[in-house]
């Protein structure tokens, strides 16, 4: 009973309840999500009801429903197809070169889809419009299908599948009673990460000449329309988007295929493939030549296409190149820095104050920005800086606030694993060994989180290198990034023009991606929402 | 004792960081060393190339930077509306002449030098001298020999209303370049008989996003005509070659609406801090040099205004051009035009 006292007046290593001070830096990033869709409302509510009604009461508003449906639709039916059987040829079966096909099948998460539009529209202009874009989400967004449902295979127990083999089932009827179902919830998760990408994608569709929220609510901006109709569009998708975001967040927390029973699990026999390969083996093949293959040798040919094909006296100089290069690599560190320190409170609150009644709210708050679009975000800022604070307004700092308000649950996720690794335990044990609280930081706290920082830094830097849509519209007079440059070509048919820039773009993404995926995996590249 | 060392990733990033960093600081330096001359920003929505050339050949010339923020014309004007007295333009460059009109209406234009509005035709210019038409172009008719016979063709752009040409014109109203030809049509025909004509349009019309996708949509056979700026086609050809460009371009009759020629022009913004240097750069678009350059190019194929200097030879010559006559002020500012598209549901 004394010695309890005794231990219990000593000062306590930590605050039963996190300071002020950190709960209001780790609302920070909530506030900078919340802070676009606000400025859009804002927008809409000064337009008032009746005009923004008129505004969506129209045909345009139809067309741009029916084409972003099919598309949704269809993408997603593929996609789901396409994930799940690869997911189940490279997880489950006897496939040769799995875990080169592994790789294949997420290799198309580091090419850009506007680049992939890009590649196809270049072939030949009659990729454009549905069919193009339903070839490149396709083969983009195929990947968010297969990692979940990849990895929920590997976690599954293989005892259900004998019981029902035992009992009789087929190995097709047994897939289609005993796994399927199992891996429902991934696939449909995965499909809605579909959905939500298709929803807020950009320049692919843009370049594809196929209409949707997102290149109308550009087109608003660009015909000069005062502010109502870009937000009466952007209403419409941001319901939409947080539609889906929600529906995927409820479907992992409220599905769960335990095991019970404890003791270590067989891993699963591989099914024999048998004469099945000579139709998987070249199936892989196809689908790697066509998500991979087509935009990275169509890149190759435009590259060795000169003048006379391209009709731009701007052709990419050395010089032009290496300008482009440095911006993107310059805004990609600077974004991943500040994304970085502004998760960092949140992170802290979230992993050593799970249990805090705010923490919860501000990290949802955070996971928002997954459902909006870079195209809302960066209205809104604009609209938050012109005429009015001039020292923003198309600085770089903006642009790198945009940056971190797109990708910060890129950041928390890392942060929040890293900081998990990093376990306070081992710290206080420092500190008990009589360790000052900058050598625990130097010896134990960085060298434990490092790996998971760097994680989330590079996330960040590859997905803010190929962001297209808020660097478009932020980008201070005269910043030209790799993106930008592709897109300004493109949009000009001067393609021959563009390679350079979509070269270099795709191998710096791929060497990142590499770099990333090889330190932590595969599953490394797809940051799950709802954490 | 254990030295405190940094994994290797992290090692790499500081690298890479500080890297970056002192690459920057050296350009920034580079850009601080040249800075006797001011840098001047212009906003412009002509195309990239055009005024990348431009750009480059005024800074060879007079050794005063330029930068360039580009976008679409109307996005422009409202651009520097909305930024105000505080807009960091010091010249504004776009493709028509409405969002120069609607500028000047809101008087944000500084008067262009005479010297630079006498080199060309004063009617290409405002009125009030407030900016200066650099180069022209003319609203055409592309079509597809293998869809349409030449006799076929209308006689003015009002035909393309009437229900015989369900599904044979491609148009783009969301492209900065509809607009002046509505607002002709306004000008010509009141508005009335142009929002019926327009309604027409959006029965019989496939729409495309802009201008290029028109024309080559059109070349390759998807639809048999299409109304686009000549120019486009121009880009086209160049791009495809001539075995692989079956589509040809047709005039309406002459002095109909459907002929409109659009003036691309610059004025210098009343809030710049170089007037100097700004109404330098407008005295370079218009000046021989510069405008004998595009001319010459294989980018631009619009009309040089400067009289001395010969269009591509790709162009119809000049005077076989038979536009209607209607002056830049009666051509109006856009906002009446794009009004009506959006009633008529085009956009």
């Amino acid at each position: 009973m004394s010695s309890f006292r005794v231990l219990s007046s000593l000062p306590r290593p930590s605050l039963p309840r996190p300071s002020h001070g950190l709960v209001l830096i780790g609302a920070v990033p909530a506030a900078l999500v919340l802070l676009p869709i606000g400025i859009t409302l804002a927008d809409a509510a000064e337009a008032g009801a009746r005009q923004v009604i008129a505004l969506l009461w129209r045909p345009l508003v139809g067309t741009l429903l029916f084409n972003t449906a099919s598309l949704t639709v269809a993408a997603a039916f593929c996609c789901m197809a396409l994930g799940t059987a690869a997911a189940v040829l490279i997880e489950r079966t006897d496939l040769p070169g799995r875990s080169a096909w592994a790789v294949l099948a997420v290799a198309p998460l580091a090419v850009p889809a506007f680049v992939a539009s890009y590649a196809w529209v270049s072939i030949s202009p009659e990729f454009e419009g549905f069919g193009g874009a339903l070839i490149v989400t396709v083969f983009a967004y195929t990947p968010l299908v297969y990692l979940p449902v990849a990895a929920a295979l590997r976690g599954l127990d293989p005892a259900l599948e004998d019981s029902a083999r035992a009992l009789g089932d087929t190995p097709w009827r047994c897939f289609y009673r005993v796994i399927l179902p199992q891996l429902r919830p991934a696939i449909l998760g995965g499909a809605l990460l579909v959905a939500l990408n298709i929803l807020i994608e950009f320049g692919a569709f843009a370049m594809m000449r196929f209409r949707t929220f997102t290149t109308e609510i550009y087109a608003a901006y660009r015909s000069g329309f005062n502010g109502a109709e870009a937000a009466a569009l952007a209403i419409v998708l941001l319901i939409f988007c947080l539609a889906c975001l929600a529906a995927e967040t409820a479907l992992r927390r409220n599905v769960h295929y335990a095991r019970i029973g404890k003791g270590t699990r067989r891993r699963a026999t591989p099914w024999r493939l048998g004469r099945w390969r000579l139709v998987a083996v070249p199936g892989f093949a196809l689908f790697a030549l066509v998500s991979l293959g087509v935009p990275v040798f169509t890149v190759l040919f435009w590259l060795t296409q000169h003048g006379a094909a391209a009709i731009t006296p701007d052709e990419a100089s050395p010089r032009a190149l290496l300008d482009a290069t440095l911006s993107t690599i310059e805004l990609g560190l600077g974004a991943a820095l500040l994304t970085l320190v502004l998760a960092l409170p949140l992170a802290i609150l979230s992993t050593r104050w799970p249990r805090f009644a705010l923490t919860l709210p501000l990290e949802r708050g955070a996971w928002l920005a997954q459902g909006v679009p870079g195209i809302v975000i960066a209205l809104a800022l604009i609209t938050a800086t012109i005429g009015t604070i001039p020292a923003l307004y198309q600085s770089t700092f903006l642009l790198l606030i945009a940056y971190a308000i797109l990708f910060m649950p890129y950041a928390l996720v890392g942060i929040r694993s890293a900081l998990l690794q990093a376990d306070r335990r081992l710290e206080e044990a420092a500190r008990s060994l009589g360790s000052n609280w900058l050598a625990v930081l130097w010896r134990v706290t960085v060298p434990l989180a490092a790996p998971g920082f760097g994680a989330a830094a590079s996330l960040v830097f590859i997905a803010v290198s190929t962001e297209l849509t808020a660097t478009l519209l932020l980008a201070p007079i005269g910043t030209e990034t790799l993106a930008i440059r592709i897109w300004g070509d493109t949009s000009t048919l001067a393609f021959a023009a563009a390679a350079p820039y979509a070269a270099v773009l795709i191998a710096l993404s791929m060497a990142a991606s590499w770099l990333l995926a090889r330190r932590f995996g595969v599953s490394a590249l797809h940051t799950d929402p709802g954490g | 004792m254990r030295s405190f060392r940094l994994p290797r990733s992290s090692r790499l990033t500081l690298t890479a960081l500080a890297t970056a960093g002192l690459l920057t600081a050296s350009v920034a330096q580079a850009q601080a060393q040249t800075g006797a001359k001011p840098t001047l920003i212009l906003y412009s929505a002509q195309h990239a190339q055009v005024v990348t050339m431009l750009t480059k050949a005024f800074e060879a010339k007079t050794g005063i930077a330029v930068k360039v923020h580009s976008g679409e014309g109307p996005e422009i004007a409202n651009q520097i509306l909305r930024e105000g007295k505080s807009s960091p333009a010091d010249m504004v460059f776009v493709e028509n002449s409405p969002e120069l009109t609607l500028l000047d209406q809101n008087h944000f234009l500084a008067p262009v030098n005479k010297a630079t509005l006498t080199v060309v035709p004063r009617a290409d210019s405002a009125a009030d001298g407030d900016w200066v038409g650099v180069l022209e172009r003319q609203n055409v008719l592309a079509w597809n020999p293998k869809l349409i016979a030449e006799s076929a063709l209308p006689r003015h752009l009002a035909d393309l209303a009437d229900p015989a040409w369900k599904g044979k014109i491609a148009i783009a109203p969301g492209d900065a370049d509809f607009l002046p030809l509505v607002g002709a049509m306004i000008h010509a025909e009141g508005k009335a008989k142009t929002l019926a004509w327009l309604d027409g349009l959006k029965k019989n019309a496939k729409i495309y996003q802009d201008d290029e996708a028109v024309v080559a949509a059109v070349n390759r056979g998807s639809v048999a005509t299409g109304i686009i700026n000549n120019y486009y086609w121009a880009r086209l050809r160049t791009e495809m070659g001539p075995d692989r460009t079956p589509s040809r371009i047709a005039h309406f009759a002459p002095g109909d609406v459907g002929n409109l020629i659009n003036v691309s022009g610059a004025g210098v913004l009343e809030t710049s801090h170089h007037q100097k240097e700004a109404q330098q750069f407008l005295a370079f678009l218009v000046s021989t040099d510069a405008q004998t350059m595009l001319a010459k190019s294989s980018v631009d194929y619009e009309y040089p205004l400067h009289p001395g200097v010969a269009p591509n030879p790709l162009l119809a010559p000049r005077d076989t051009l038979h536009p209607p006559a209607i002056t830049p002020a009666e051509l109006g500012n856009d906002r009446e035009a794009a009004k009506l598209v959006q009633q008529a549901g085009l956009i």
